[in-house]
């Protein structure tokens, strides 16, 4: 069953230095509290696992929490580029970072073997393009019954999956709603998980086909309202369009970044 | 009687037409999803709008910033799944175009969004390839639409992220299910579209007020014109009306701070 706890506790309990970290939703439902939380409690040499590193991903890996990425789309969606990434790549600051770049259907199916417990993914995919020369990750095989060929990509299985869902039961059953990208298939590929939500409630009021995770289907669930923002999560909030743009401007400089990363992370504990 | 209109309006009302009603197309974010909107509100209203984020057949009243703003999901038929997405609704093959913008793009209408220089000493870091690596090959065809500069119109792109037709224009030669690839790009100055035999692009349709200096100036390569070099219809008053007033109501939108944000 699911263990309810404070987002610093779940954090500080399951997240270790070194770990392979995913946290996942797809520009809804993405986890800043949770990453705010590990930006404060300073964790490193973390590989980090995300389809659109976003805001979220910028921000930690400014902070210098990460060794490696693995994504298959990093920029600040229609806006321009993620400028801590880029100063990561570029220029190795605050740290080297190592890359590795994958095909938002390479990642989706990644995922969904890591929850179906395959050793990896098959797709109709990379057809003449160069990633394959740069990731070694990504291999080609022959269907043994047609004889095309297709590729084949290692499936994702996190230590830790964080995610941010509308809310969960007493009990610790868990709802997704809306834009619900990969968020089941992230946590069933994960050793461990953490979800953050909006609010813990008597009844989900999910309907019978509902995206539903059940309690003893997570690891650790911790009250984050807002916990989405500047994501949103449908029912409760909007997505804050403004500071994406916003964001742009804060994160071209490293001592902007740094002195927002002061104000709005290190001197705001976690709820 | 001419209308006033800008190179961009041009481009997205151009871009737009090559939508029709029973499409069903897969959008990328930015220019694609700014004409493929405008196709909505025009001339096809019934034209099934995709956006990776899983959002089937969606209807935005403003254009979204991201490819999984609210706005997308709860103005969809339906949503699903991002695996579900990309394996059964793209690989599946139900999707007739894909419609994607790139950051390079050369003479066999390969698309670069990954890097400009090396790859392991980036001058400069893209985004990357995201959906677009199999949305161009899973999609029976391909729009791309960009603006034209030499910077981006170039001979080879530094690297290829997303196949056109490949270094040589035969990457889709004996590759079974695949998709036709790239059937037209449509940019501020012009129409391209592939040679039939080399795949190379070569300009169809200039765009009113365009010359072909203008083109020759911003292509990274000895551009070819159609024997039958045709001018790209003007903008109606209709189209350009519907284009500002979408415009206008995205712009107040994004700026606004979201309520209860604070």
């Amino acid at each position: 069953m699911a263990e309810f706890l404070s987002l610093r506790d779940a954090v500080s309990k399951h997240i270790t230095n070194g770990d392979t970290v995913a946290m996942e939703g797809f520009t809804h439902l993405i986890p800043f509290a949770a990453g705010h939380e590990i930006i404060r409690q300073e964790k490193r040499d973390l590989t980090l696992i995300r389809m659109t590193p976003d805001l979220v991903y910028d921000q930690m890996i400014g902070a210098g929490c990460a060794k490696k990425l693995i994504f298959s789309w990093g920029g600040n969606p229609g806006v321009g580029s993620l400028h801590r990434l880029r100063d990561a790549v570029e220029k190795s600051w605050p740290n080297k970072l190592e890359i590795l770049e994958h095909s938002h259907a390479a990642m989706a199916c990644a995922y969904e073997a890591g929850a179906a417990g395959l050793p990896m993914a098959v797709l109709r995919g990379y057809v003449g393009s160069d990633l394959p020369k740069v990731n070694d990750q990504i291999k080609f095989i022959e269907c043994p019954f047609t004889g095309e060929r297709l590729a084949a990509v290692p499936s994702v299985r996190p230590d830790v999956a964080v995610i941010h869902a509308q809310r969960a039961d007493r009990k610790g059953n868990v709802l997704i709603e809306g834009i619900v990208g990969i968020q089941k298939e992230v946590v069933l590929a994960a050793k461990r998980s953490i979800v953050t939500v909006e609010e813990v409630v008597d009844d989900l009021g999910a309907s019978v086909n509902a995206c539903v995770l059940p309690s003893w289907a997570v690891t650790a669930i911790a009250e984050a309202p807002k916990g989405a923002s500047p994501s949103y999560a449908l029912g409760y909030y909007d997505r804050d369009n403004a500071f994406y743009k916003e964001w742009d401007g804060i994160a071209r400089d490293r001592d902007t970044f740094q002195s927002w990363l002061q104000d709005n992370v290190f001197e705001k504990g976690a709820a | 009687m001419s209308l006033e209109f800008t190179s961009s309006e041009m481009m997205s009302v151009t871009a737009a037409r090559a939508l029709t009603n029973d499409m069903t197309c897969f959008v990328g974010i930015g220019l694609p999803s700014e004409a493929a909107n405008l196709a909505r509100l025009t001339h096809a209203p019934d034209v099934t709008l995709i956006y990776e984020s899983g959002t089937l057949q969606t209807k935005p009243d403003v254009l979204p910033l991201s490819i999984g703003d609210g706005e997308l999901c709860e103005s969809a038929l339906t949503t699903v799944g991002v695996p579900e997405m990309f394996r059964y609704w793209l690989q599946g093959g139900h999707i007739s175009v894909g419609f994607l913008g790139t950051a390079q793009i050369d003479r066999f209408a390969n698309l670069n969004t990954t890097l400009i220089g090396d790859y392991r000493e980036p001058k400069v870091r893209l985004p990357g390839g995201g959906g677009a690596p199999e949305i161009a090959t899973n999609a029976k065809e391909v729009f791309i639409t960009v603006k034209h500069s030499k910077r981006t119109f170039v001979k080879d792109v530094d690297f290829v992220t997303t196949v056109g037709f490949g270094r040589d224009g035969t990457a889709r030669d004996n590759v079974p299910n695949i998709g036709r690839g790239p059937t037209v790009v449509i940019t501020d100055l012009c129409i391209l579209k592939p040679d039939p035999d080399t795949k190379e692009l070569v300009v169809t349709s200039l765009h009113p007020n365009v010359t072909r200096e203008d083109v020759i100036e911003a292509t990274g390569w000895e551009i070819r014109f159609a024997d039958q070099l045709e001018t790209t219809p003007e903008p109606s008053a209709k189209e350009l009306e519907i284009l500002r007033d979408l415009k206008a109501r995205t712009h107040a939108h994004h700026a606004s701070t979201q309520s209860g944000q604070q």
